[in-house]
């Protein structure tokens, strides 16, 4: 007689924690085939806000942590993904229905984009600022600052992104020490829900990172208008009115970067798309 | 018993998993020198520690065709980011062993065991961290879309930091492609050995790091051996010399990190204890052995008798002895040879007519010890002023004017580091301006970091270690062809 | 008055170094050219004290130190006479398990309970026996200071008349943060002068910089020398009530201003930090930065104290491990 499984539930995750929607909404997460997978939490717009609130918490202690210490979480948040991969390998095979090894090579592919932006947190730095040679007695120097908030649309394709397109927007976001609200892939939020587990186990600070889960076309006006979100980022806006937010995001000027088609590919410009540049200056004088 | 005399704290050594003999590491595994074996001993109690080989011409032979062979056939061939992931493994090892690697230095070279513990060791695993994140972003590095490496680099390291001075050369040349043979100093194999260890660990690809033990003739061979593309050295002024001169006119790439004789400028309006910590770490911390000490206290005439009583009544509150006892501050010297040096030049201080003041540390019977000794009255001409002395021997002399200091403290040859305390950031950023001298320290002194570039001007060498400027030394730009040898 | 002509009150101490007649401005000039601190080198140096290990008899011996330094403390709206007279049975024996273990240095109360605590001390009060118990009274309107300086006095007078032996006071911070120096010295002054007692002896002055307010350590700097300058007996940190409380750093800070004044003028002024030191490792900690900084002459009750409450159990729990070899628990030391 086959044993009796233990079915999860998939519950947002919010400043640290794993609540369900304050609106006590759930949706039904199938196959693509239409078999019943789960109920997963459905994030309402107060959801959203309470997640913006933990995240503006979190963005100073953050951005203030040196950025060899956010290297060494972004590393961690690998070496734990990586020793958790078959049970990514066996969401993605069903949530997205494709085979083993296509679900293992895109698993891989997150992993390795997680080492990839760790490995240019203490780096990047060193090619997006410089000194400046100004005329005069100033010494002059330029310097990556994170934007702040931002909250970002992971890609929602059909195959093939629900945890890479996550990695691969949230990644270059934290390496310079802003923090996230990302609306997870909308029929397959099942791989996404379970990495908020590998972040909780990363050392990764309460808020850093908030991850909810439903319609986003639901929330995404909410935090298109909101006035403590700093960025947005619509990469997987592509199909959807995306125009719209951004035009809803110019009323407080926020930077906003436009869709892309499938996975955004690691770079050192979706580091710098989230950063301010400062400038200071200071007089230069013997006497 | 007084309070300020703490009970031992002894650090145990029961952690260490030593072999009675080690060989030297190439291609992937231990194997046997072919010259006769020597021992490496404590510096501190003079007790063997173990028996260590020593490469002849026909080992470092080996080793370098060992290089090359994994350079051709795996290195070169790998992709940039699993290169770097190796590195990260190798970070992660030594982040794991980091205990088992701190008391091993300790016990071989003689620095306290809260220097290796809080400082080197921390940034052993912190420079390959660093250096394993560049492996696959060359083409940010500044040197074109696609610099390449060079091929087989040969590494000479000195005996005062030696597992860090292997990160600073071993973490940049395989982050950029190279694969290595790097020689420890004679005094001081041991770490280099259990990193050797660490990289069977790692599963590096046997090859790409290769440690040879030996003295100067095991150096020198290496040096001149026609198989290599780079040759990476730290240590003295006259080696660096003489391999400048024998690689002159060859293609071999050369970074040399020299001595120097760092002066550490303190003004008027300093914020004087924490500028009296900054000259005590100065020239103290690891006795002294540090090419970038500040050795030269350069301080404003208006204060230097507050600044002289203040810094004599701050040494009384140093410890010499045991490194191995966590309340070490100031360790052993590390060979009889080198206290020998310290001694000789110091008493030339008192014959030049420099007044000599040494703090009252007990000293213990075995092992080589040197107490903190200050010169005041010095001047410009004398010997204690100019030349390197590689121990805990502070020289003070006085200046008038921001302009006076700037033109003493650039009166040397050596151009390494210098050291600026003042509250007033315009005339810190304009004497920072001024002066010859790679790295500058303000309000601060001996801050080490693999994204901080670091190396000298003049005769303190070329090249700088650290940093995105680091890679520059294992890497050509993008049409040049990795020397084929 | 106009603030800035202000003649401050002379005392000893200021007249050495301003002179007499010396106004607020002079104080200003005074403690604006003392040097900096640079606030990445204090915490380094810090943090070398607090990576001292001590172990063995050193550890026994800094215990038992730390215990006889503590002024074992209760400032709550909620105090009764109960309360009270259990902490100061505690602070005549710490450890009911080891008879053996020194007093502590004092009990520290709001005025209006320092005759029930004298009371309960009894023979064990410091007036009957030189290894005994003080009393110390907060006052001047502790913790916030926010009150006329004419309440600031009563406070202390009442406090003095029922039999405190101590009086931690606090400055005027928002004097001292807009630059009303003169002011903030005056009122030391005038509360020192409110501590003498008819038959002309005076009870113990600590003044409390409240340093978590004055946020800089050149600002704690500067403070600690105008206590010392007004007549300080003590530098106290904190008030306990306000986060960060003492700290390494600060303290550190304060005992280079000590250690500065007894070179100028052979003076030995005490220090006192107070306020989340917790554990037995913090205050030894605390007492190598005292030996390394201003030297083991002040590794004494009557120059430096702890402000602590839950710290001696702690120091109980070690000394117990230290006999017995095994850890302890919180069921083994008595709660007040």
């Amino acid at each position: 007689m086959a044993r009796l499984s233990v079915p999860k539930t998939y519950k947002l995750f919010i400043g640290g924690k794993f609540p369900r929607s304050e609106s006590g909404y759930t949706y039904e997460v199938t196959t693509p085939k239409g078999a019943f997978l789960a109920n997963a939490s459905k994030a309402s717009r107060k959801d959203a806000r309470d997640a913006v609130v933990s995240a503006r918490a979190a963005f100073l202690p953050f951005a203030g942590l040196s950025a060899y210490n956010r290297g060494q979480i972004l590393y961690r948040i690998a070496e734990v993904l990586e020793g958790r991969a078959d049970q990514f390998v066996e969401e993605i095979r069903q949530s997205e229905g494709v085979s083993s090894s296509a679900a293992l090579t895109q698993v891989n592919s997150a992993i390795d984009t997680w080492v990839w932006c760790a490995g240019f947190a203490d780096k990047y730095a060193q090619i997006a600022g410089n000194g400046n040679p100004v005329s005069g007695p100033y010494f002059n120097l330029s310097t990556p600052d994170p934007t702040g908030v931002v909250v970002a649309l992971a890609p929602q394709g059909a195959a093939g992104e629900s945890l890479l397109g996550l990695s691969a927007v949230l990644a270059p976001i934290m390496t310079s020490g802003n923090t996230v609200v990302v609306l997870a892939h909308h029929t397959q939020p099942l791989s996404a829900l379970s990495f908020a587990e590998v972040l909780a186990t990363s050392d990764v600070p309460s808020g850093v990172v908030n991850i909810l889960a439903g319609d986003p076309t639901a929330v995404m006006p909410w935090m298109a208008s909101h006035a403590d979100v700093n960025a947005l980022d619509l990469a997987g806006g592509m199909e959807l009115d995306w125009v719209q937010w951004q035009q809803m995001a110019a009323e407080t000027l926020k930077r906003v970067q436009p869709p892309v088609k499938g996975v955004p590919v690691s770079s050192l410009e979706r580091i710098t798309a989230f950063v301010e540049t400062k400038t200071v200056w200071h007089t230069k004088a013997l006497g | 018993m007084t309070f300020l005399d703490y009970a031992p704290a002894l650090e145990s050594t029961s952690i260490l998993n030593l072999k009675p003999s080690y060989g030297l590491f190439i291609g992937g595994e231990f194997v046997d020198g072919s010259g006769s074996a020597f021992a490496t001993i404590s510096p501190a109690t003079e007790a063997t520690i173990t028996q260590v080989a020593s490469a002849t011409e026909g080992d470092v032979d080996r080793a370098v065709r060992s290089a090359r062979t994994a350079y051709d056939k795996t290195w070169s061939k790998m992709s940039g980011s699993e290169r770097g992931k190796y590195l990260f493994r190798i970070a992660r090892l030594i982040q794991e062993r980091s205990r088992e690697l701190a008391v091993a230095e300790t016990l071989d070279n003689g620095k306290p065991i809260r220097e290796t513990r809080d400082v080197d060791i921390p940034l052993v695993a912190a420079w390959f961290f660093y250096y394993a994140g560049w492996a696959d972003k060359l083409e940010y590095a500044g040197l074109g879309p696609k610099p390449r490496s060079l091929g087989v680099a040969a590494q000479i390291i000195p005996w005062n930091f030696p597992l860090l001075m292997l990160a600073w050369k071993i973490a940049p040349a395989l982050a950029a492609g190279n694969t290595v043979v790097l020689k420890p100093a004679e005094t001081t194999p041991l770490t280099a050995l259990l990193f050797a260890e660490i990289c069977q660990q790692a599963q590096l690809p046997p090859g790409v790091v290769n440690i040879i033990t030996g003295a100067g003739a095991t150096g020198a061979a290496l040096v001149a051996h026609p198989g290599i593309n780079k040759v990476a050295f730290t240590g003295s002024t006259p080696v660096g010399r003489t391999i400048a001169q024998t690689l002159a006119g060859t293609e071999t790439k050369v970074t040399l990190e020299l001595g120097g004789k760092g002066a550490n400028i303190i003004f008027e309006d300093a914020a004087i204890d924490q500028a009296i910590e900054g000259i005590v770490s100065g020239i103290f911390f690891n006795q002294g052995h540090v090419c970038c000490a500040g050795s030269r206290l350069l301080v404003q005439e208006n204060i230097h008798d507050d600044v002289v009583a203040r810094l004599q009544k701050r040494l009384s509150t140093l410890r010499m002895g045991d490194p191995l006892d966590k309340n070490t501050d100031i360790g052993a010297v590390n060979s009889r040879a080198q206290l020998e040096r310290i001694t000789e030049i110091t008493d030339s201080g008192e014959v030049e007519g420099a007044t000599r003041w040494t703090s009252s540390c007990a000293i213990p019977e075995k092992g080589f010890w040197f107490a903190p000794t200050v010169f005041t009255d010095v001047h410009t001409s004398h010997r204690i002023a100019r030349d390197e002395i590689f121990g805990p021997v502070l020289s003070v002399l006085t200046f008038r004017t921001p302009e006076e200091a700037i033109a003493k403290a650039n009166n040397t040859p050596y151009g390494l580091s210098a050291g600026i305390w003042t509250e007033k950031a315009s005339r810190m950023l304009a004497v920072a301006d001024k002066l010859r001298a790679g790295v500058i320290w303000a309000n601060t002194f001996n801050k080490f970091d693999p994204a901080s570039p670091f190396g000298g001007y003049q005769e303190s060498g070329y090249g700088r270690e650290g940093g995105r400027h680091g890679l520059a030394g294992y890497l050509m730009p993008s049409d040049w062809k990795a020397g084929a040898k | 008055m106009s603030p800035r002509a202000n003649i401050l009150a002379t005392t000893d101490r200021s007249h050495s170094v301003l002179g007499s007649g010396a106004t607020e401005k002079a104080l200003t000039t005074f403690l604006n050219g003392i040097p900096g601190v640079d606030t990445v080198g204090a915490e380094a140096r810090a943090a070398g004290f607090a990576s001292r290990s001590i172990k063995t008899t050193s550890k026994a011996w800094g215990l038992d130190m730390v215990m006889q330094m503590i002024d074992l403390t209760t400032l709550e709206g909620a105090d009764t006479a109960g309360k009270v007279r259990t902490l100061a049975k505690k602070a005549i024996m710490p450890d009911g398990r080891d008879p053996g273990a020194p007093s502590v240095a004092a009990v520290c109360v709001y005025g209006d309970m320092v005759a029930i605590t004298r009371e309960a001390l009894g023979s064990w009060h410091i007036s009957k026996r030189r290894d005994g118990v003080a009393v110390a009274a907060v006052a001047t309107a502790f913790p916030s200071g926010r009150a006329s300086l004419e309440v600031k006095i009563l406070d202390t007078q009442y406090a003095v008349s029922e039999g405190a032996d101590e009086i931690d006071m606090v400055i005027d911070r928002g004097a001292f943060l807009s630059g009303s120096w003169g002011i903030v010295y005056d009122q030391i002054v005038a509360i020192k002068e409110a501590c003498t007692r008819a038959d002309g002896s005076s009870a113990h002055l600590k003044v409390i910089l409240e340093t978590g307010e004055l946020a800089t350590l050149d600002n704690v700097r500067r403070a600690s020398w105008l206590a010392i300058l007004a007549g300080a007996d003590f530098i106290k940190t904190s008030t306990g009530k306000v986060q960060p409380a003492a700290t390494l750093p600060v303290t550190v800070t304060m005992l280079e201003v000590i250690r500065d004044w007894y070179a100028l003028t052979g003076e030995k002024i005490g220090m006192k930090p107070a306020g989340g030191i917790k554990t037995s490792k913090d205050a030894l900690r605390y007492l190598v930065a005292v030996a390394e900084t201003v030297g083991e002459e002040w590794l004494s009750p009557d120059l430096f104290r702890f402000g602590a409450s839950s710290l001696l159990n702690d120091v109980v729990m070690q000394r117990q491990k230290m006999r017995t070899g095994h850890y302890s628990g919180p069921n083994y030391v008595s709660v007040d």
